[in-house]
């Protein structure tokens, strides 16, 4: 039966529309929650990268006696923070994140020491199932970044490190380049990096100190950690809304490409049918006049 | 007045100032300091009040509240957790700041912060003063 075929085809063609307008629909809401995304992660990041600054030239010159939080230690006690999204549909965004964090346990042969606190739903969901423990897990925070998040993420770090429990903290993130572009960051947040000097004589150079060191770095540490933890938080939020926008773009060419395949299928099929028709009855027609 | 000294004020919303700078003025938690080009390195805490730097003889103030400064020889750095020019200062808000908190303040509740009222009603205050200043000249 030609002439239900080309209903079957006609039915597909509508239900590709439909796909094609809800995946256009979410590239354009993609794209303005990527410009305020991409606006916050702007601002916060000259903040950042000076707290970072600061705090390297700080370690490298303070006396590590000064602060727990100076000391460095060698154990291989390390916790991964890993960022990923909530929502899917945003490409291959999450599953970056999950195969650099799987990669690094599995390089640097941290099977046995190694925890994790999860960030998004799509990594808790993914490492649920694997044999590592989780010390936390946050789900449904990243359609609204808040510092409080940050906050609590960081007090947990800075926590488990001064009792011992941690002896190096990372975070595992997708960093806003651009519109298309993420790139998947592993970053050391505690303990903090020293920086190499060229220059000995500037080591040896110390500050002076307005309060007691260890109130003043107390503060100055945690400020720091949340800093970093909040902006890693944007980061990803930005390029997650950069990658869901690429993802709907790509997905609403393709649903234009097979209407385009279906469509010409679907009138050929038409085509076809009439031509037998046409030659069927014809063919009756000439079979009556030759009995005449 | 040739010698110039690096400042940048910097906030959690904003690059506020980077630039070379004469001479600046930050409010310490110990009391207020002033620094000049090859400045022993330091660090210290901020409270809140009114950071001032001459450029080219010009003197800018700034609303800031809170954070730390790092004083390298030829750098200053100040990592503020608020920090406002006088122009991007919302007066309706201070002062709706200042009232809440000189209300708090008045309020016999005993579980009143009032440690934390007093703050508020500071930061409002010299926020107003600066904003005020600022339309005068």
């Amino acid at each position: 039966m030609p002439g239900g075929n080309v209903r079957d085809v006609r039915r597909r063609v509508r239900s590709v529309q439909n796909i094609q307008q809800i995946t256009r629909a979410m590239k354009f809401v993609a794209a303005s929650k990527l410009r305020r995304a991409q606006d916050r992660i702007f601002s916060a990041r000259p903040y950042a990268n000076r707290m970072l600054a600061v705090l390297n030239s700080l370690a490298a010159r303070a006396n590590p006696e000064l602060h727990p939080l100076l000391v460095q230690r060698d154990g291989d006690k390390v916790m991964l923070v890993v960022v990923t999204s909530d929502r899917g549909l945003c490409g291959a965004f999450s599953s970056n994140i999950i195969k650099a964090a799987t990669r690094y346990i599995r390089e640097e042969n941290i099977n046995e020491t190694i925890s994790l606190t999860l960030v998004g739903r799509k990594g808790a969901d993914w490492f649920r199932h694997r044999p590592w423990p989780v010390r936390h897990e946050y789900v449904n925070i990243m359609s609204r970044v808040d510092l409080k998040y940050a906050q609590e993420i960081s007090r947990s770090i800075i926590d488990y490190y001064l009792a011992g429990e941690l002896d190096a903290i990372y975070l595992v993130y997708n960093e806003f380049k651009s519109v298309v572009q993420q790139n998947v960051v592993i970053e050391k947040v505690l303990p903090i990096q020293r920086l190499d000097f060229d220059d000995q004589e500037e080591v040896l150079l110390d500050h002076i100190y307005e309060q007691p060191p260890s109130v003043l770095f107390d503060h100055l540490l945690e400020r720091h950690v949340e800093t970093q933890v909040f902006r890693a938080m944007l980061e990803s939020e930005a390029a997650e809304h950069g990658s869901r926008m690429t993802a709907m773009d790509a997905a609403t060419r393709n649903a234009k490409d097979m209407i385009e395949s279906l469509t010409l299928r679907m009138n050929r099929m038409r085509q076809t049918s009439i031509t037998t028709e046409i030659i069927e009855i014809i063919g009756g027609a000439e079979a009556l006049v030759e009995d005449k | 007045m040739a010698e110039k000294i690096e400042l940048e004020i910097v906030t959690p919303e904003q690059l506020l100032f980077s630039g070379e700078v004469e001479e600046v003025v930050v409010p310490g938690s110990e009391g207020y300091l002033g620094i000049l080009p090859g400045h022993a390195p330091l660090l210290s805490e901020l409270q809140i009040g009114v950071i001032s730097y001459r450029r080219d003889s010009q003197e800018t103030k700034v609303f800031c509240s809170r954070g730390f400064v790092e004083v390298l020889p030829d750098r200053v750095s100040i990592l503020a957790e608020a920090a406002e020019l006088p122009d991007q200062i919302n007066v309706e808000q201070a002062r709706a700041h200042q009232m809440q908190a000189e209300q708090l303040l008045r309020s016999d509740d005993p579980d009143t912060d009032y440690a934390q009222a007093l703050l508020d009603l500071r930061e409002a205050q010299i926020r107003l003063d600066l904003a005020e200043q600022s339309t005068a000249t």
